[in-house]
This record gives structure tokens, sequence and C-alpha cells, in this order.
């Protein structure tokens, strides 16, 4: 019985706001993967395209939000349309943000490239792999208003946390090896904070999916695998390179 | 009948005693059957707002809560409804006594063409609550204080209450509602003929009205149900579909056919 609305402007305003979203969610794909490939390949060319390509979303930002307040303020939605609006204005924050963290790897794997080579930077692509699947899969599940596959996307995130976890760990290693390691290991480590954070924000996604379709927040404790924040690393025991541990 | 099976979402109760109690309630005209078996419960000192299409059984439902249906010939009601466990429909029911304890205020206000002081007293006087002057001027005044209109007409109060603009009308009609002391109000679209600013007044009154009464009100706004009510109650076809918290009935509703409605889905 919930077909289209009677005023068809009215499911056109929300066609479109959805559809923006997906739209900016495909950039912001997009982005994510260039930066990290710009990491692996040393590509400065790349990376200054990606940090040049914020712009786009910072506007789509705008755009979504100037459209949702216009909802709010003269459709007074309510129901799941109300929802709609909310999650809308939600998602594009978290697209907008995961985009500043690809500007951000963008313009440290320019710096990346005029330092030797680290052997920690292999964990990056692995990553960067993950946030680009857990990010196609919210957004996925946001355009077939798919909880099911919005929480799956949801459990990943412990998987990109243990990556994390154990990236820190290796950084610092290397960090305490030789002085030297500290520029571009401290990039790395960044660059991996900002995928983490990336994930983060897609599990933001699959709880504001949930709370779309099932008009209930998504109740259950986030699996929180960075376990960074408590690493403690005994000089006596990383002496010598992570190798011979 | 079992008592206690109520529509679904009727677990968002509120903490004060049942006020009013429909059970199984069914409403005919003639053959046609225009409420198919409505259970609800109105709480004490809630506002209960009934949303729905026209035609849906709203008004039919509020009608039945004070037997203003008996004025119909051919309306014939069935089932259960119980004022503080009181069934209103005992045929040893003094419907003149009912109605003074569940008042009524109409879409359009109809002040009778007396004055303002003669329309409010005209409820007092008929069921005997004061008989000397005195009284009938603290009833006067207590009355259009609690409407909101005091100040604007105490001193004109000999003036025919006609003469008033629309929602001082209307305001003069609640006072005429509220002068009677009734326990339960039935507000029948009472801001359908006024303007937003004497709508706000009428919704700030329905607010405070509910301190001390307990308010059932019938409305074609929805976002007025989202700002006076704290349940909301959704007809459909004669059938009452979902009463919830109004919170719950605007954010997310639990039936289709609420959603369809609320959201402008209504075909």
């Amino acid at each position: 019985m919930v077909t289209e609305h009677t005023v068809k402007s009215f499911e056109q305003e929300l066609q479109r706001l959805s559809n923006q979203i997906a739209q900016m969610g495909g950039v912001v794909e997009a982005q994510v993967e260039a930066a990290v490939q710009a990491v692996g390949r040393r590509d400065v060319e790349g990376a200054t395209k990606v940090m040049q390509g914020d712009a786009r979303l910072d506007e789509f930002e705008r755009q979504i939000e100037h459209d949702a307040i216009r909802m709010l303020a003269l459709r007074a939605p309510v129901g799941v349309d109300l929802r709609e609006v909310l999650v809308a204005l939600k998602i594009s924050a978290d697209l907008e943000r995961t985009g500043d963290y690809a500007a951000n790897i963008a313009k440290r794997s320019i710096a990346l490239a005029q330092l030797p080579v680290m052997r920690p930077a292999a964990a990056i692509p692995r990553m960067g792999r993950l946030v680009q699947e857990m990010l196609k899969e919210v957004l996925d599940a946001y355009i077939d208003r798919d909880v099911e596959k919005a929480i799956a996307a949801w459990h990943r995130d412990a998987e990109l946390d243990d990556l994390y976890t154990s990236l820190f760990r290796e950084v610092l290693t290397y960090m305490m090896e030789d002085p030297r390691n500290i520029t571009p290991c401290t990039h790395l480590l960044f660059i991996a904070k900002n995928l983490e954070r990336a994930g983060d924000h897609a599990t933001n996604i699959a709880e504001n999916i949930h709370y779309l379709v099932k008009g209930q927040p998504l109740n259950a404790e986030r699996p929180k695998g960075d376990r960074s924040s408590f690493t403690v690393l005994d000089s006596d025991v990383v002496v010598g390179s992570p190798e011979q541990r | 009948m079992d008592t206690t099976t109520l529509t679904k979402n009727t677990e968002a109760v509120s903490t004060q005693p049942v006020k009013v109690s429909a059970r199984d309630v069914k409403v005919f005209y003639g053959a046609k059957r225009a409420l198919h078996g409505v259970n609800v419960d109105v709480y004490k000192n809630e506002v209960l707002a009934l949303i729905g299409p026209s035609g849906c059984g709203k008004s039919t439902f509020l009608r039945t809560l004070n037997r203003m249906n008996d004025t119909i010939d051919i309306c014939r009601v069935e089932g259960k409804i119980l004022l503080d466990g009181q069934d209103i429909y005992d045929p040893k029911l003094d419907v003149v006594q009912l109605r003074a304890r569940v008042g009524m205020v109409f879409q359009k206000p109809n002040p009778f063409p007396k004055s303002i002081y003669d329309n409010i007293i005209y409820g007092p006087k008929l069921h005997g609550l004061a008989t000397r002057k005195d009284e009938f001027d603290e009833i006067v005044e207590r009355s259009l204080k609690r409407a909101g209109l005091w100040n604007e007409v105490k001193d004109r109060l000999q003036e025919p209450g006609t003469g008033l603009s629309g929602g001082q009308q209307q305001r003069l009609c609640i006072a005429r509602a509220v002068a009677v002391s009734p326990e339960v109000i039935l507000m029948d679209e009472p801001c359908s003929a006024l303007d937003p600013i004497a709508t706000a007044h009428i919704e700030e009154l329905i607010d405070e009205l509910r301190e001390s009464f307990t308010i059932a009100i019938v409305t074609h706004n929805m976002q007025q149900a989202a700002r006076v009510s704290q349940r909301t109650a959704f007809f459909h076809l004669g059938d009452l579909v979902e009463v919830g918290n109004t919170e719950e009935i605007f954010t997310n509703p639990r039936d289709e056919r609420t959603q369809g409605y609320i959201t402008g889905r209504y075909g």
C-alpha cells in the first residue's frame, strides 16, 4: 500500500536526494582507490588529482545539505521520509569526511614518494582494498535499502582494525630501529589511521541504513578491533628488526 | 469479548489510569458499518489525537464517547465504552449528566446567540451547579481564564458572543465546555476554521487544559496532532489501524497504512 507520494514533486525530491548520495558515494570510492594507488605507485600526479578532486565532494555535501534543509522546512517530512532526509544529511557528512581522508592520504603519498620505501607500506594496499569493499557494500546497501548487507559490511570493520593494529606495531618497531625511518613511518601511520577512520565512517553509514529501514538504531556494540591506543612496546622486546623476532 | 486484546502498538502506555476505555466498538448507520470493532484506551490527563482520511470513522468514534450519535436515528452502537469503568451506554444512565462529564467542542465555533456571560453560565445553570449571581460570576471568570480569553473580554461580558473573532469564539466555546467542570473534552477539528495564530492559541490552551482534563481531538492537520497529542490513533476505513506514542507514530509507524497516510502516499 505504501506507494508513491500523492505530491509527485516531493517524490522526485526524495529520489534526487538519494541519487546524490549514491553519486557522491561513487566519487568517494574512486578517491579512496586513487589515493591508495598513489601510495603504492609513488604517483605524485595521481595524488595531486585526488587532492584537487576533494572540492567536488565538498560541493556534493553542500548541495545535499541545502536540499535536505529545504525539504525539512517546506515538506515537514514524517515517518520514513523524515528518516530519508536525516539519514541523507548524516551519510553525506560521513562521505565528505572519508573524502578528506583520501585527500590526506594523497598528500602524504607525495611526501612518501620522496623518501625510501618502507616495508610496512605493503599493508596499505590491503587496508585500502578492505575500505573500498566496505564502502562499496554500504553504498550498495543504501541503494537497495538492504539492512543485511549493511550489517555484513559493518562487521568487516573488525578486520580493518586488526590490520591497523598490526601495522601500528610494525611501524613502531621500524621507528625504534632507526630514527631515519621516523619520517616515512609517521606518514605511513597517518595513512593507515586515515584508512582505519574511513572504515569507521563506513560503519556509521551502515548504522544509518539500519535506522532508515527499521526506524530503530542498531543496538549492537560495534566490534572494536583497533587496539593500537593501548599498545605499549617495550624497547627490550623490539630490539632488532621485526624479522628477527 | 476479551477486554485485554488491544490493537497493536498500545504498549506505549501512560503511567496515568485509564479514563475512557473503548472495547470492540462497532457503529452502524442503517445497514452500513462505519466502525469495525475499535479497542482503545484514553488515559487521564492525556491528549489523544484521532487522525485518518475523511470517512475513516474517527469523528464517528469521537461521537460515541459522549453518545452524540444518539441524536442520529439510524445510528446503532455496539460494544462497550467505559468512563472510569462505568458503561456509558447503560440504559439507566442519564445522558445529560454524561455530557456534563464529557464535553464537546466542534469544528465551527458555535456560540449561542447570547452574551458572552450567558454563553458560559448556560451549562452550569442547566446542571444546577450554581444559584447565586456571585457564584455564576466566579464560574464565568474561571472558565474564561482557563480558556485564555478573560483578558480580552472581561470588559464586555454582556456583548454577544457572536461578535468575537473566530479564534475568540472557539475559545468561548472551550470556556463554555469547561464551565460545567467536565472530566473529558472531545474536540472535533477545533482549529480547522481558524488562522495559524488563533490555532496556536488553541493548541497552547489544549496543552494547559490537559493538566485538568482528558482530551480526545480529531484533526485533519497531522502537524497539529504531532504538536498537541501524547498519543495518536490512526483510523482507516472504519478500523483503528494503529495507536501509539505520537512520537513513534510520526517517526516510525508500524503499519504500512499509517506510513502511507502520514507521509502523503495515501492513494
